[in-house]
């Protein structure tokens, strides 16, 4: 695999993402799925977002994930497909996808562990295919494209940087 | 490894502070928690023992603002300093973009912080970034106490690359928003480099 040094979406890629994650979400019969890349970064989230707080639990379960595939390799496991946390009100499903990314569904009560085991399993491989495609891009890797500067990133100035300090 | 989101025209970056323990990683985040605007900040998240020793790892995110129409976004990480939390603190470097390495100036650290330093480039490699191609500054803290070490000797012990560097008392902010700002800025001319 080449090493990927940039992740970059765009518009299409989204909503093709959210399209297989709300269909997730409903089949599941879940609160909420999120997508997170394994830096902690939020890549689309659908479903009940809204009092969730979805900045903080990108970063915690990627550290949760980073965490508990640590585990399994200390155990001689490449790394935990699944990792299932169950409350009283609130079940949580980590998986991982195509070693890159982390999907996170909240369900409750309602959402039976193996259906949603099942369509995680089902939709992974859209998923999947879906970053196998993106990543395979020039631009994702190192130096060998402009895209940034083509949308009029490039030649960032002191000034633009005085601007982004300034607000605080 | 930074996310560029066209669909939004956000850019997100993941910033690492990383030291040796008690050299004030997590005194360097409260700060800046402290400092800046509610509505640009989210939750400063502190996974830590009892004692208040970072477990973990501490997680704050910021939007510093809009810069050519990006939105750009910066999570910044602590790693846990103990010797012994080593496979947490390799775990944190996963994807990160841009390291703030925190020295302890006191005489009595100096050993920690070269040893940080060690152990910090072999899980940089061991996570496929080049420690020398890495954006890197060096944040000298504690200036305030009594037996600190000359800024010549730590730059010559800890940074013999002559990497921009900043002296800082954290918990009174001396140094912290020019290390932070020095930081974002390598981050974001590398993505255009390399974009
Ligand atoms: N005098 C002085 N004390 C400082 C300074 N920076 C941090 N401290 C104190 O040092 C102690 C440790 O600071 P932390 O920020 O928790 O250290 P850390 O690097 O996060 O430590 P770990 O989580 O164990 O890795 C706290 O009591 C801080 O108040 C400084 O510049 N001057
Ligand atoms: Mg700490």
């Amino acid at each position: 695999m080449r090493p990927i040094t940039n992740l970059i979406i765009y518009e299409d890629d989204l909503s093709r993402i959210v399209a297989c994650l709300n269909m997730l979400n409903r089949k599941a019969r879940s609160r909420a799925v999120l997508l997170i890349d394994k830096s902690g970064q939020l890549i689309a989230c659908t479903g009940e977002t809204d009092g969730l707080d979805v900045t903080s639990l990108g970063s915690l379960a990627a550290g949760h994930t980073a965490a508990a595939g640590a585990l399994a390799q200390l155990l001689g496991d490449e790394e935990f497909v699944f990792v299932f946390h169950e409350g009283e009100r609130n079940h949580l499903h980590f998986s991982i996808i195509g070693g890159r990314v982390i999907l996170m569904i909240v369900a409750d009560q309602g959402s039976p562990v193996g259906l949603v085991r099942l369509y995680i399993k089902k939709f992974s491989r859209d998923i999947d295919e879906i970053f196998q495609e993106l990543t395979g891009r020039p631009e994702s890797v190192s130096g060998e494209g402009r895209f940034l500067s083509e949308s009029g990133f490039g030649d960032l100035t002191d000034d633009d940087f005085e601007q982004l300090f300034n607000r605080r | 490894m930074s996310f560029i989101n066209y669909a939004a025209r956000e850019i997100n970056c993941k910033l690492v502070y990383y030291g040796p323990g008690l050299c004030g990683k997590t005194t360097n985040l409260q700060f800046i928690y402290k400092k800046v605007d509610p509505a640009t900040k989210g939750k400063l998240i502190s996974l830590a023992t009892e004692t208040e020793r970072t477990l973990f790892f501490d997680f704050l995110p910021l939007e510093l603002g809009t810069v050519r129409g990006f939105k750009t976004r910066f999570h910044l990480y602590t790693v846990p300093g103990q010797i012994f939390y080593e496979a947490s603190r390799k775990l944190i470097l996963k994807g990160v973009d841009g390291v703030v390495f925190v020295a302890d100036s006191q005489l009595e650290r100096m050993e920690a912080n070269i040893q940080s330093i060690e152990d910090m480039n072999i899980h940089l490699k061991e996570q496929g970034i080049d420690p020398v191609k890495i954006a890197l500054v060096m944040q000298y803290n504690k200036r305030d106490l009594p037996n600190i070490v000359p800024i010549d000797e730590l730059q010559k012990a800890l940074n013999p690359r002559n990497l921009e560097w900043f002296e800082a008392v954290a918990p009174d902010g001396i140094g912290v928003f020019e290390t932070l700002k020095a930081i974002a800025k390598i981050v974001l001319q590398e993505l255009q480099k390399k974009t």
